[in-house]
Protein backbone atom coordinates (compact mmCIF):
# COMPACT_ATOMS: atom_id res chain seq x y z
CA UNK A 1 0.00 0.00 0.00
CA UNK A 2 2.89 2.62 0.35
CA UNK A 3 2.53 4.89 -1.98
CA UNK A 4 5.57 7.41 -3.04
CA UNK A 5 6.37 10.20 -5.78
CA UNK A 6 9.10 11.89 -6.96
CA UNK A 7 9.76 14.79 -9.62
CA UNK A 8 12.25 16.87 -10.94
CA UNK A 9 12.43 20.46 -11.38
CA UNK A 10 14.77 23.39 -12.29
CA UNK A 11 17.75 22.36 -10.01
CA UNK A 12 15.90 20.22 -7.51
CA UNK A 13 14.32 16.94 -7.22
CA UNK A 14 11.17 16.38 -4.87
CA UNK A 15 10.49 13.12 -3.07
CA UNK A 16 7.53 12.19 -1.41
CA UNK A 17 6.36 8.91 0.66
CA UNK A 18 3.52 8.61 2.45
CA UNK A 19 3.74 8.07 6.45
CA UNK A 20 1.61 4.41 6.80
CA UNK A 21 3.44 1.73 8.72
CA UNK A 22 0.70 -1.13 8.11
CA UNK A 23 0.34 -4.68 9.10
CA UNK A 24 -2.75 -6.36 7.21
CA UNK A 25 -5.36 -4.01 7.40
CA UNK A 26 -4.51 -2.30 9.83
CA UNK A 27 -2.42 1.01 10.37
CA UNK A 28 0.39 0.32 13.09
CA UNK A 29 1.91 3.69 12.79
CA UNK A 30 0.73 6.87 10.93
CA UNK A 31 4.59 9.32 11.30
CA UNK A 32 6.78 6.36 9.43
CA UNK A 33 9.54 8.45 7.28
CA UNK A 34 10.29 6.46 4.16
CA UNK A 35 12.60 8.78 3.02
CA UNK A 36 16.33 8.06 3.50
CA UNK A 37 18.82 10.80 3.51
CA UNK A 38 22.17 8.81 1.76
CA UNK A 39 24.70 11.82 1.55
CA UNK A 40 24.25 15.66 1.81
CA UNK A 41 22.55 15.52 -1.63
CA UNK A 42 20.79 12.09 -2.46
CA UNK A 43 17.89 10.87 -1.53
CA UNK A 44 15.79 7.53 -1.39
CA UNK A 45 12.29 6.43 -1.17
CA UNK A 46 11.52 3.44 -0.34
CA UNK A 47 8.52 0.68 -0.17
CA UNK A 48 7.98 -3.13 -0.86
CA UNK A 49 7.98 -5.87 1.60
CA UNK A 50 8.58 -4.15 5.71
CA UNK A 51 11.59 -5.61 7.03
CA UNK A 52 13.00 -5.69 3.80
CA UNK A 53 12.65 -1.85 2.75
CA UNK A 54 14.11 -0.81 6.62
CA UNK A 55 16.90 -3.28 6.11
CA UNK A 56 17.87 -2.86 2.58
CA UNK A 57 17.98 0.92 3.04
CA UNK A 58 19.90 0.98 6.14
CA UNK A 59 22.15 -1.22 4.55
CA UNK A 60 23.00 0.83 1.20
CA UNK A 61 23.13 4.06 3.72
CA UNK A 62 26.06 3.02 5.89
CA UNK A 63 27.76 1.55 2.25
CA UNK A 64 27.35 5.52 0.80
CA UNK A 65 28.56 6.86 3.88
CA UNK A 66 31.46 3.90 4.02
CA UNK A 67 32.44 5.17 0.21
CA UNK A 68 32.38 8.87 1.13
CA UNK A 69 34.68 8.27 4.15
CA UNK A 70 37.12 6.76 2.08
CA UNK A 71 37.51 8.80 -0.49
CA UNK A 72 36.26 12.31 1.13
CA UNK A 73 33.67 12.92 -1.93
CA UNK A 74 30.40 11.31 -1.92
CA UNK A 75 29.01 9.12 -4.67
CA UNK A 76 27.11 11.15 -7.34
CA UNK A 77 23.95 10.75 -8.22
CA UNK A 78 24.11 8.35 -11.46
CA UNK A 79 26.64 6.09 -9.93
CA UNK A 80 25.04 5.84 -6.44
CA UNK A 81 21.89 4.59 -8.23
CA UNK A 82 23.72 2.25 -10.39
CA UNK A 83 25.51 0.94 -6.98
CA UNK A 84 22.00 0.69 -5.25
CA UNK A 85 20.71 -1.01 -8.83
CA UNK A 86 23.45 -3.18 -9.02
CA UNK A 87 23.03 -4.83 -4.96
CA UNK A 88 19.23 -4.91 -5.66
CA UNK A 89 20.34 -7.28 -8.76
CA UNK A 90 22.62 -9.44 -7.08
CA UNK A 91 20.27 -10.02 -4.52
CA UNK A 92 17.51 -10.74 -6.72
CA UNK A 93 19.34 -13.72 -7.65
CA UNK A 94 20.58 -14.96 -3.91
CA UNK A 95 18.94 -17.20 -1.89
CA UNK A 96 16.47 -14.90 0.04
CA UNK A 97 16.12 -11.42 -2.58
CA UNK A 98 15.19 -8.10 -1.24
CA UNK A 99 11.51 -7.02 -2.82
CA UNK A 100 12.07 -3.48 -2.35
CA UNK A 101 11.09 -0.34 -5.07
CA UNK A 102 12.74 2.40 -4.56
CA UNK A 103 12.75 6.21 -6.11
CA UNK A 104 16.34 8.08 -5.58
CA UNK A 105 16.86 11.56 -6.01
CA UNK A 106 19.86 13.62 -6.11
CA UNK A 107 21.69 16.56 -6.96
CA UNK A 108 24.90 16.73 -8.81
CA UNK A 109 26.97 19.02 -7.29
CA UNK A 110 29.68 18.97 -9.81
CA UNK A 111 27.49 19.19 -13.25
CA UNK A 112 24.32 21.24 -11.07
CA UNK A 113 21.98 18.79 -12.16
CA UNK A 114 19.38 17.14 -10.52
CA UNK A 115 18.69 13.04 -11.41
CA UNK A 116 15.66 11.10 -10.23
CA UNK A 117 16.15 7.05 -11.09
CA UNK A 118 13.64 4.84 -10.78
CA UNK A 119 14.34 1.13 -9.61
CA UNK A 120 12.34 -2.00 -8.42
CA UNK A 121 12.81 -4.95 -6.71
CA UNK A 122 13.58 -6.63 -10.12
CA UNK A 123 16.79 -4.49 -10.54
CA UNK A 124 15.20 -2.43 -13.56
CA UNK A 125 16.46 0.95 -13.07
CA UNK A 126 15.59 3.90 -15.32
CA UNK A 127 16.67 8.01 -15.43
CA UNK A 128 13.13 9.87 -15.35
CA UNK A 129 11.82 12.88 -15.08
CA UNK A 130 9.28 11.90 -12.47
CA UNK A 131 8.22 8.87 -10.80
CA UNK A 132 5.77 6.94 -8.64
CA UNK A 133 5.69 3.95 -7.00
CA UNK A 134 3.07 1.60 -5.70
CA UNK A 135 -1.44 2.54 -5.82
CA UNK A 136 -0.17 6.39 -6.49
CA UNK A 137 1.23 5.80 -9.93
CA UNK A 138 -2.26 4.96 -11.07
CA UNK A 139 -3.21 8.13 -10.54
CA UNK A 140 -0.13 10.07 -10.61
CA UNK A 141 1.66 9.55 -13.78
CA UNK A 142 -1.23 10.83 -15.80
CA UNK A 143 -0.87 13.55 -13.88
CA UNK A 144 2.48 14.40 -14.02
CA UNK A 145 2.26 13.39 -17.88
CA UNK A 146 0.17 16.79 -18.13
CA UNK A 147 1.69 18.55 -15.44
CA UNK A 148 5.17 18.05 -14.92
CA UNK A 149 7.72 21.00 -16.22
CA UNK A 150 11.72 20.15 -16.26
CA UNK A 151 11.86 24.05 -15.84
CA UNK A 152 9.62 24.47 -12.81
CA UNK A 153 10.07 26.29 -9.57
CA UNK A 154 10.19 24.50 -6.62
CA UNK A 155 7.15 25.85 -5.67
CA UNK A 156 5.33 24.66 -8.82
CA UNK A 157 7.30 21.37 -8.62
CA UNK A 158 5.27 21.06 -4.86
CA UNK A 159 1.80 22.01 -6.56
CA UNK A 160 2.52 19.52 -9.32
CA UNK A 161 3.13 16.96 -6.33
CA UNK A 162 -0.34 18.41 -4.54
CA UNK A 163 -2.26 17.40 -7.38
CA UNK A 164 -0.94 13.96 -7.10
CA UNK A 165 -1.62 13.53 -3.81
CA UNK A 166 -5.23 15.06 -3.81
CA UNK A 167 -6.29 12.67 -6.95
CA UNK A 168 -5.10 9.99 -4.81
CA UNK A 169 -7.07 11.28 -1.94
CA UNK A 170 -10.37 11.55 -3.87
CA UNK A 171 -10.06 8.30 -6.17
CA UNK A 172 -7.94 5.45 -4.12
CA UNK A 173 -10.32 3.56 -1.26
CA UNK A 174 -7.90 3.59 1.35
CA UNK A 175 -5.91 7.53 1.60
CA UNK A 176 -2.96 7.52 3.54
CA UNK A 177 -3.78 10.93 4.83
CA UNK A 178 -0.08 11.93 5.95
CA UNK A 179 3.07 12.38 3.43
CA UNK A 180 6.59 13.22 4.01
CA UNK A 181 8.07 15.55 1.46
CA UNK A 182 11.86 15.85 1.21
CA UNK A 183 13.71 18.35 -1.66
CA UNK A 184 17.06 18.19 -2.86
CA UNK A 185 18.94 21.14 -4.37
CA UNK A 186 22.23 22.61 -4.52
CA UNK A 187 22.18 23.64 -0.69
CA UNK A 188 21.22 20.06 0.23
CA UNK A 189 18.52 18.26 1.95
CA UNK A 190 15.28 19.60 3.18
CA UNK A 191 12.00 18.57 4.99
CA UNK A 192 8.97 20.94 3.60
CA UNK A 193 5.25 20.46 5.11
CA UNK A 194 2.34 20.21 2.37
CA UNK B 1 70.87 -20.09 17.06
CA UNK B 2 68.27 -17.10 17.38
CA UNK B 3 67.82 -16.83 13.90
CA UNK B 4 65.20 -19.90 13.91
CA UNK B 5 62.85 -18.07 16.63
CA UNK B 6 62.36 -15.44 14.47
CA UNK B 7 60.54 -17.31 11.06
CA UNK B 8 57.40 -18.42 12.39
CA UNK B 9 55.71 -15.50 14.39
CA UNK B 10 53.99 -18.08 16.42
CA UNK B 11 57.16 -18.77 18.17
CA UNK B 12 58.32 -17.75 21.29
CA UNK B 13 62.40 -17.39 21.82
CA UNK B 14 63.54 -19.64 24.54
CA UNK B 15 63.42 -15.65 26.87
CA UNK B 16 60.14 -15.45 25.90
CA UNK B 17 60.00 -12.98 23.38
CA UNK B 18 58.57 -12.38 19.43
CA UNK B 19 60.95 -11.44 17.80
CA UNK B 20 59.00 -10.17 14.65
CA UNK B 21 56.67 -7.97 17.02
CA UNK B 22 59.75 -5.97 18.11
CA UNK B 23 60.52 -5.80 14.83
CA UNK B 24 57.25 -3.87 14.09
CA UNK B 25 58.29 -1.51 17.22
CA UNK B 26 61.30 -0.84 15.25
CA UNK B 27 59.03 -0.15 12.04
CA UNK B 28 57.67 1.81 14.15
CA UNK B 29 60.29 3.92 15.81
CA UNK B 30 61.38 4.78 12.40
CA UNK B 31 58.02 6.16 11.40
CA UNK B 32 57.22 9.95 10.86
CA UNK B 33 56.44 11.51 14.54
CA UNK B 34 52.85 11.46 15.52
CA UNK B 35 51.48 13.46 18.75
CA UNK B 36 48.39 13.87 20.17
CA UNK B 37 47.17 16.12 22.89
CA UNK B 38 44.02 16.05 25.22
CA UNK B 39 42.85 19.53 26.11
CA UNK B 40 39.79 20.95 28.10
CA UNK B 41 37.49 20.09 25.47
CA UNK B 42 40.12 19.88 22.38
CA UNK B 43 41.59 17.05 21.25
CA UNK B 44 44.83 17.97 18.90
CA UNK B 45 46.80 15.68 16.11
CA UNK B 46 50.17 17.16 15.30
CA UNK B 47 52.37 14.83 12.44
CA UNK B 48 55.17 14.94 11.21
CA UNK B 49 55.22 15.23 7.41
CA UNK B 50 57.57 13.94 4.92
CA UNK B 51 58.39 16.37 2.40
CA UNK B 52 56.39 16.29 -0.57
CA UNK B 53 58.42 15.73 -3.81
CA UNK B 54 58.63 18.77 -6.75
CA UNK B 55 56.18 17.21 -8.79
CA UNK B 56 54.02 15.45 -6.15
CA UNK B 57 50.64 16.19 -5.27
CA UNK B 58 50.75 17.18 -1.58
CA UNK B 59 46.79 15.98 -1.23
CA UNK B 60 47.30 12.46 -1.52
CA UNK B 61 49.64 12.37 1.22
CA UNK B 62 47.78 12.11 4.66
CA UNK B 63 48.93 10.73 7.76
CA UNK B 64 45.60 11.37 9.70
CA UNK B 65 42.66 10.06 8.78
CA UNK B 66 38.72 10.45 9.89
CA UNK B 67 37.17 6.55 10.84
CA UNK B 68 33.94 8.44 10.97
CA UNK B 69 32.18 11.53 12.26
CA UNK B 70 33.88 11.96 15.52
CA UNK B 71 36.87 9.92 15.49
CA UNK B 72 40.47 10.29 14.22
CA UNK B 73 43.37 8.37 13.68
CA UNK B 74 47.10 9.02 13.42
CA UNK B 75 49.59 6.59 12.79
CA UNK B 76 53.52 6.29 12.47
CA UNK B 77 55.18 3.25 10.66
CA UNK B 78 54.41 1.27 7.58
CA UNK B 79 52.41 3.44 5.58
CA UNK B 80 51.04 0.90 3.43
CA UNK B 81 50.27 -1.23 6.64
CA UNK B 82 48.24 1.95 8.22
CA UNK B 83 46.03 2.21 5.03
CA UNK B 84 44.99 -1.49 5.80
CA UNK B 85 44.41 -0.71 9.24
CA UNK B 86 42.50 2.54 8.48
CA UNK B 87 40.29 0.49 5.58
CA UNK B 88 39.26 -1.53 8.52
CA UNK B 89 38.64 0.56 11.26
CA UNK B 90 36.46 2.85 8.69
CA UNK B 91 34.27 -0.60 7.56
CA UNK B 92 33.91 -1.23 11.62
CA UNK B 93 32.43 2.12 12.04
CA UNK B 94 29.72 1.74 9.67
CA UNK B 95 29.44 -2.15 10.92
CA UNK B 96 28.75 -0.40 13.89
CA UNK B 97 26.14 2.08 13.20
CA UNK B 98 24.30 -0.67 11.22
CA UNK B 99 24.16 -3.21 13.62
CA UNK B 100 23.24 -1.21 16.77
CA UNK B 101 22.19 2.07 15.61
CA UNK B 102 24.85 3.75 17.83
CA UNK B 103 28.17 5.65 16.48
CA UNK B 104 31.73 3.97 17.97
CA UNK B 105 32.98 5.04 20.82
CA UNK B 106 36.46 6.15 20.73
CA UNK B 107 37.44 3.09 22.96
CA UNK B 108 35.35 0.46 20.93
CA UNK B 109 37.47 1.76 18.09
CA UNK B 110 40.50 1.11 19.47
CA UNK B 111 40.16 -1.77 21.15
CA UNK B 112 39.13 -3.15 17.51
CA UNK B 113 41.79 -2.17 16.06
CA UNK B 114 44.04 -3.40 18.81
CA UNK B 115 42.24 -6.44 18.57
CA UNK B 116 43.08 -6.48 14.58
CA UNK B 117 46.62 -6.07 15.26
CA UNK B 118 46.92 -8.94 17.73
CA UNK B 119 45.54 -11.35 15.64
CA UNK B 120 48.52 -10.53 12.96
CA UNK B 121 50.58 -11.75 16.19
CA UNK B 122 49.12 -14.83 16.80
CA UNK B 123 48.11 -16.12 13.09
CA UNK B 124 50.22 -18.53 10.43
CA UNK B 125 51.19 -16.64 7.47
CA UNK B 126 50.98 -13.32 8.39
CA UNK B 127 53.29 -10.67 9.76
CA UNK B 128 52.11 -8.12 12.58
CA UNK B 129 51.53 -4.51 11.24
CA UNK B 130 54.28 -2.01 12.01
CA UNK B 131 52.33 1.33 12.58
CA UNK B 132 51.27 1.86 15.86
CA UNK B 133 48.13 4.39 16.16
CA UNK B 134 46.62 7.49 18.02
CA UNK B 135 43.52 7.50 18.04
CA UNK B 136 41.06 10.66 19.24
CA UNK B 137 37.48 11.60 19.35
CA UNK B 138 34.73 12.41 21.32
CA UNK B 139 32.09 9.72 22.48
CA UNK B 140 28.25 10.26 21.00
CA UNK B 141 26.82 12.05 23.90
CA UNK B 142 29.35 13.04 25.51
CA UNK B 143 31.77 16.30 25.58
CA UNK B 144 35.18 15.04 27.16
CA UNK B 145 37.65 14.38 24.90
CA UNK B 146 39.46 11.13 24.05
CA UNK B 147 43.00 10.32 23.54
CA UNK B 148 43.89 6.21 22.86
CA UNK B 149 47.23 4.67 21.39
CA UNK B 150 47.59 1.06 19.75
CA UNK B 151 50.88 -0.37 19.55
CA UNK B 152 51.45 -3.58 16.85
CA UNK B 153 51.28 -6.47 19.76
CA UNK B 154 48.02 -5.10 20.23
CA UNK B 155 48.53 -3.32 23.30
CA UNK B 156 46.20 -0.10 23.48
CA UNK B 157 45.99 2.06 26.36
CA UNK B 158 44.32 5.76 26.99
CA UNK B 159 46.12 9.03 26.98
CA UNK B 160 46.35 12.92 28.37
CA UNK B 161 49.39 13.35 25.86
CA UNK B 162 51.70 10.75 23.59
CA UNK B 163 53.82 10.75 21.18
CA UNK B 164 54.47 7.79 19.14
CA UNK B 165 57.35 7.14 15.59
CA UNK B 166 60.59 8.87 15.15
CA UNK B 167 62.18 10.31 18.62
CA UNK B 168 58.58 9.85 20.36
CA UNK B 169 60.34 9.51 23.89
CA UNK B 170 62.13 13.35 23.27
CA UNK B 171 58.45 14.38 22.49
CA UNK B 172 57.01 12.33 25.52
CA UNK B 173 59.46 13.60 27.81
CA UNK B 174 58.54 17.11 26.57
CA UNK B 175 54.69 16.23 26.85
CA UNK B 176 55.32 15.40 30.64
CA UNK B 177 57.13 18.58 31.25
CA UNK B 178 54.60 20.89 29.69
CA UNK B 179 51.18 19.42 29.75
CA UNK B 180 48.66 20.80 32.19
CA UNK B 181 45.01 19.34 32.57
CA UNK B 182 42.44 21.62 31.37
CA UNK B 183 44.21 23.79 28.49
CA UNK B 184 41.79 25.98 26.53
CA UNK B 185 42.24 25.40 22.28
CA UNK B 186 45.09 27.57 21.76
CA UNK B 187 47.06 26.43 24.30
CA UNK B 188 46.77 22.85 23.48
CA UNK B 189 47.11 23.83 19.66
CA UNK B 190 50.68 25.72 20.90
CA UNK B 191 51.73 23.18 23.09
CA UNK B 192 51.34 19.90 20.02
CA UNK B 193 53.29 22.10 17.75
CA UNK B 194 55.79 22.85 20.13
CA UNK B 195 56.32 19.28 20.87
CA UNK B 196 56.64 18.56 17.42
CA UNK B 197 59.18 21.15 16.95
CA UNK B 198 61.38 19.33 19.29
CA UNK B 199 61.77 16.39 16.70
CA UNK B 200 61.42 18.28 13.05
CA UNK B 201 63.66 20.61 12.19
CA UNK B 202 61.94 22.18 9.21
CA UNK B 203 59.30 23.91 10.59
CA UNK B 204 55.95 24.79 9.80
CA UNK B 205 55.90 23.20 5.84
CA UNK B 206 56.61 19.62 7.32
CA UNK B 207 53.51 19.75 9.88
CA UNK B 208 49.95 18.39 10.05
CA UNK B 209 47.65 19.44 12.58
CA UNK B 210 43.69 18.66 12.78
CA UNK B 211 41.95 19.89 16.02
CA UNK B 212 38.73 18.17 16.83
CA UNK B 213 36.87 20.46 18.90
CA UNK B 214 33.36 18.59 19.82
CA UNK B 215 31.62 15.73 18.53
CA UNK B 216 31.96 15.80 14.82
CA UNK B 217 33.46 18.95 14.26
CA UNK B 218 37.16 18.46 12.73
CA UNK B 219 39.06 21.37 10.96
CA UNK B 220 42.80 20.97 9.56
CA UNK B 221 44.69 23.81 10.09
CA UNK B 222 46.29 25.33 7.17
CA UNK B 223 49.93 26.15 5.94
CA UNK B 224 49.79 30.18 6.92
CA UNK B 225 47.90 29.35 10.55
CA UNK B 226 51.01 26.58 11.42
CA UNK B 227 53.50 29.03 10.41
CA UNK B 228 51.83 31.99 12.12
CA UNK B 229 52.19 29.83 15.66
CA UNK B 230 55.76 28.32 14.98
CA UNK B 231 56.52 32.03 14.81
CA UNK B 232 55.01 32.90 18.07
CA UNK B 233 56.95 29.92 19.71
CA UNK B 234 60.08 31.65 17.99
CA UNK B 235 59.03 34.76 19.40
CA UNK B 236 58.94 32.94 22.80
CA UNK B 237 61.68 31.31 22.44
CA UNK B 238 63.77 34.63 21.67
CA UNK B 239 62.16 36.38 24.55
CA UNK B 240 63.28 33.70 26.79
CA UNK B 241 66.68 33.64 25.40
CA UNK B 242 66.91 37.22 26.04
CA UNK B 243 66.14 37.40 29.67
CA UNK B 244 68.48 34.79 30.46
CA UNK B 245 71.34 36.52 28.66
CA UNK B 246 70.79 39.54 30.32
CA UNK B 247 70.74 37.78 33.73
CA UNK B 248 73.65 35.81 33.68
CA UNK B 249 74.99 39.56 32.45
CA UNK B 250 73.50 41.23 35.43
CA UNK B 251 74.84 38.33 37.60
CA UNK B 252 78.04 38.59 35.94
CA UNK B 253 78.57 42.12 36.79
CA UNK B 254 77.68 42.30 40.60
CA UNK B 255 80.49 39.97 40.64
CA UNK B 256 83.04 41.77 38.94
CA UNK B 257 81.39 44.46 41.23
CA UNK B 258 81.74 42.65 44.23
CA UNK B 259 85.25 41.05 43.71
CA UNK B 260 86.42 44.71 42.61
CA UNK B 261 84.70 46.33 45.95
CA UNK B 262 86.79 43.21 48.08
CA UNK B 263 89.70 44.22 46.62
CA UNK B 264 89.60 48.00 46.74
CA UNK B 265 89.04 47.54 50.74
CA UNK B 266 92.13 45.26 50.72
CA UNK B 267 94.33 48.03 49.56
Amino acid sequence: MDISFALTGKGYVIVAADTVAARSIVKMKVDEDKIKVLSPHLLMAYSGEPGDTVQFAEYVERNIRLYQIRNTHALRPPSAASWIRRTLADSLRSRKPYAVNLLVGGYDTSTHNPHLYWIDYLGTMSEVPFAAHGYGAYFALSLLDRYHDPEASVEEGLATLKRCIDEVAKRLVVNPEKYKVKIVDKDGVREVEI
Amino acid sequence: MSRSYDRALTVFSPDGHLFQVEYALEAVRKGTCAVGVVGKDVVVLGVEKKSVLQLQDPRTVRKVAMLDDHVCLAFAGLTADGRVLIDKARIECQSHRLTVEDPVTVEYITRHIAGIQQRYTQSGGVRPFGVSTLIVGFDPHDVKPRLYQTEPGGIYSAWKANAIGRSSKTVREFLEKNHKDGMSRDDTIKLTVKSLLEVVQTGAKNIEISVMESYGKITSLDLAQIEAIVAEIEREKEAEAERKRSRLAATAAGQAAMSQAAGGSGQ
